[in-house]
């Protein structure tokens, strides 16, 4: 390991990329992520990359499509309503395969909403937000050096797979700084791409990149073999963290910023006496199941935490099963809970 | 003390972002856990700042502040605004140049120091918020005087090294006022 | 016997889907003959757009990108960008291109990216089955303005060429057409030009073609040549607007 750096996550997500070898980023300027393209604009003439401010997120995505077809790991980063411009570029490449990286720094919806943390993007990462039947790997790292670890590992998930593989942070994750570490050498899976559109050199037959198969039984067979893939990454991929659950009196589970605070929230309610577990699905998509299972009659309830209206809970409850009630307690538009408030309703469900 | 919760808060143009950045930076090279947050919401366009810096020897759970241990304030609306965040026995330092308004809170330490007028007999407004800086060093010991000082060589560009002397000057003075 | 006419080896053989008197099929014939002529099949990457030619990918020999109603653009630049050594060619149609895709080409000409756009005007949308397009003539009848283009309910055609030329980052733009032998000849000669153009990376080149629908436009083949000719050609004007004189 490196020098212990502080930096800001945006930042760190930018240099992670470029660290994996991500030498192309389009983006278009939204708050708050744009650091993530300041940061791109310094260092890509650095590093021989690419930066190109695209006209809007729509340009951005098929700029990212472009430059996946030619085989290169290639990145965009956004925040809410720019991610819900790139949907229909994120379906065609899904449909297409192109392993491709794409942060959402979200922000509070819906429409232009406001520009605090938010987790409110939950069901359009994980449940579609374009057309068609696809899935985005979807990670959401709760620390700098996490955002780090993370983007690194999203480039080699992408390449391995052929697959879109989502950052999804908050605009706490993005703009604070903590102490970063850097390895001195980052694992990279190199991944050949017999696939890509670089020219056919006269030495083989012509590649297409296309998500379009107008025949049905041709196009049934392609989707049959997207899920297929999506199978297997739910088998190999799943990421998550659990902490103090062996006998908690109830199992909290948040993502992101709201799992840091849920961190505190144990420490407070160890005072008083309740044992707290925390559940941290790393990966929203594929989502940690087993994990729940496991613990899923050990307490008393379950609570799912999120700065949302509800939308996690959802997975949370096909993943307990019924084995015990599955409590929500969310706030919005840039609110976000504070450890007394999430304490107050840990209390109120062990009463019931 | 082992653990601080800080707020600093005051105008956009104060140096507020770059003194909670320093801080968290000294506190990093003593291998403490540090995070850093500043305010980018709709106040931000409205011209005030904040961040809020946690120094501590435990990890850091969430970055946001609902009770700090020490605030510093170079505004009077921060001090409406967050007077009452700060836990009992805490400190609260105010730039006493710029914030003429007394605290009403008798359960936490108050020290008003006219920063930005020394800062400026200094010859540059900036050191403000380093005299602020000094006093918060002094009143809670959070990090050391050499740790800021190397903070400051790592967080400067190296064009603007040559400052480092006079900023040590007006962290001395905060510490010794 | 010597061969005096032969299929380009850029072009696969394989019957078109085209409809009889269409013009894609010669267009497609005259990039597949440059990219012969210039031996630049196997760095070459088409991208391929939505409307009739969403499936060209299944013609051309080099590789091929099937891209987003509009985007061709943006996608040839990310393609361009991650291999710049690559000649990329986007070909469009005038939905495409002049309406949904408005963005994507004013800027990708804006920034002077080394492509090439082909793009084909035929005044119509073929695809969807013959609805307004934004190069639609006054008074012209389509499915969509069944009493005629009228100015005052749909606005006017737009001149993609005039509109191009004004931006620094265009440096070829020309308009040619497909409705006799010598305009065909013609064309040949500004596609090669803008691909070359590309390749001394002098920055961005289109060529318009205007081009025939017979389907749509409710027209024998050769009388919808002569449409291109008598109603086209007075409202799109052919020449070079830009980069005539470039030594490549």
């Amino acid at each position: 390991m490196g020098e212990k750096l502080l930096m800001k996550g945006n930042e760190v997500i930018a240099e992670a990329a470029i660290r994996a070898g991500c030498k192309h980023y389009f983006g278009y300027p939204i708050t708050p992520q744009t650091e993530i393209a300041h940061y791109m604009a310094k260092k890509m003439p650095e590093v021989g990359g690419t930066f190109v401010q695209a006209e809007s997120e729509i340009a951005a995505i098929n700029m990212v499509y472009g430059a996946a077809s030619a085989g290169v790991r290639v990145m965009t980063s956004s925040s809410s309503p720019g991610i819900s411009l790139k949907q229909e570029g994120i379906s065609y490449a899904a449909g297409a395969e192109l392993p491709a990286v794409i942060v959402n720094i979200v922000r509070c919806g819906p429409g232009l909403g406001g520009i605090l943390p938010a987790q409110c993007d939950y069901f359009q990462a994980v449940k579609g937000g374009g057309h068609g039947d696809y899935k985005m790997v979807v990670l959401a790292p709760s620390s700098v050096q996490e955002l780090y670890e993370l983007t690194v590992e999203a480039f080699n998930i992408s390449d391995k797979y052929r697959q879109l593989t989502m950052i999804m942070g908050d605009g706490v994750l993005g703009q604070m700084m903590e102490a970063v570490e850097f390895k001195d050498q980052e694992n990279i899976v190199n991944v050949d791409k017999p696939w890509a559109t670089t020219g056919t050199g006269m030495k083989r037959e012509h590649n297409t990149i296309q998500s379009i198969y107008i025949q049905p039984e041709v196009l049934e067979q392609h989707n049959k073999k997207l899920q297929e893939k999506y199978k297997l990454i739910e088998e190999n991929e799943v990421r998550v963290e659990s902490y103090n659950c062996e006998d908690a009196d109830i199992i909290v589970t948040a993502f992101g910023t709201t799992a840091r605070i849920v961190n505190n929230v144990i420490k407070m309610a160890e005072k008083e006496g309740i044992k707290v577990g925390l559940i941290r699905p790393i990966t929203l998509w594929p989502f940690p199941v087993k994990e729940f299972e496991k613990y899923a009659e050990v307490p008393k309830a379950f609570l799912s935490v999120e700065l949302n209206a509800g939308q996690m809970v959802e997975d949370v409850r096909l993943s307990v099963n019924g084995k015990r009630p599955v409590y929500f307690y969310g706030r919005m538009g840039g609110m976000i809970p504070s450890q007394q408030e999430i304490l107050d309703q840990i209390k109120q469900i062990l009463n019931k | 003390m082992k653990n601080q919760d800080i707020i600093i808060a005051g105008f956009g143009g104060q140096g507020i972002l770059s003194a909670g950045r320093i801080l968290a930076y000294a506190g990093m090279l003593e291998n403490k856990n540090v995070s850093w947050l500043p305010s980018y919401g709709p106040e931000m366009r409205g011209g005030t700042a904040n961040c809020s810096v946690i120094i501590s020897d435990e990890a850091v759970g969430s970055p946001i502040i609902n009770i700090a241990t020490s605030l510093i304030v170079m505004n009077g609306p921060s001090l409406d605004k967050f007077e009452k965040m700060v836990s009992s026995g805490g400190v609260i330092i105010i730039d006493s140049s710029l914030v003429e308004k007394v605290p009403e809170r008798k359960d936490v330490d108050i020290y008003r120091i006219p920063a930005t007028k020394t800062a400026l007999d200094m010859g540059n407004a900036t050191f403000a918020t380093i005299v602020l800086l000094g006093k918060l060093i002094a009143a809670t010991n959070i990090v050391s005087k050499e740790s800021f000082e190397e903070a400051l060589k790592k967080t400067l560009p190296a064009k603007k090294h040559y400052m480092i002397p006079d900023e040590i000057k007006a962290l001395e003075y905060g510490m010794n006022y | 016997m010597a061969t005096v006419f032969k299929r380009p080896h850029a072009l696969i053989d394989k019957s078109m889907h085209y409809c009889p008197g269409c013009t894609h099929g010669i267009i497609h014939r005259l990039i597949a003959e440059v990219l012969d002529e210039l031996d630049i099949e196997g760095t070459t990457v088409g991208v391929s757009p939505v409307g009739c030619t969403y499936n060209n990918y299944e013609y051309f020999n080099c590789d091929m990108v099937q891209a987003a109603h509009g985007r061709a653009p943006a996608v040839a630049t990310g393609i361009k960008r991650a291999n710049p050594d690559n000649v990329v060619f986007a070909y469009q149609g005038d939905g495409d291109l002049a309406a949904i895709g408005t963005a994507e080409i004013v800027h990708a000409a804006a920034r002077g990216e080394k492509i090439t756009v082909i793009f084909v005007n035929n005044a119509i949308y073929g695809m969807t089955s013959g609805q307004m397009a934004p190069t639609t003539l006054i008074n012209q009848v389509t499915t969509t303005s069944p009493f005629g283009r009228k100015p005052e309910v749909h606005g006017f055609p737009i001149k993609v060429c005039e509109m191009l030329s004004t931006l620094e980052g265009a440096v070829f733009v020309e308009r040619v057409s497909t409705h006799d032998v010598k305009n065909i000849m013609n064309a040949k000669k500004a596609i090669k030009k803008a691909i070359q153009v590309q390749r001394a990376n002098l920055g961005f080149g289109i060529v318009e073609i205007l081009s025939s629908c017979p389907t749509n436009w409710g027209m024998n083949p050769v009388d919808a040549l002569g449409w291109i000719k008598d109603k086209m050609v007075p409202f799109y004007p052919l020449g070079n607007f830009k980069g005539k004189d470039l030594e490549v």
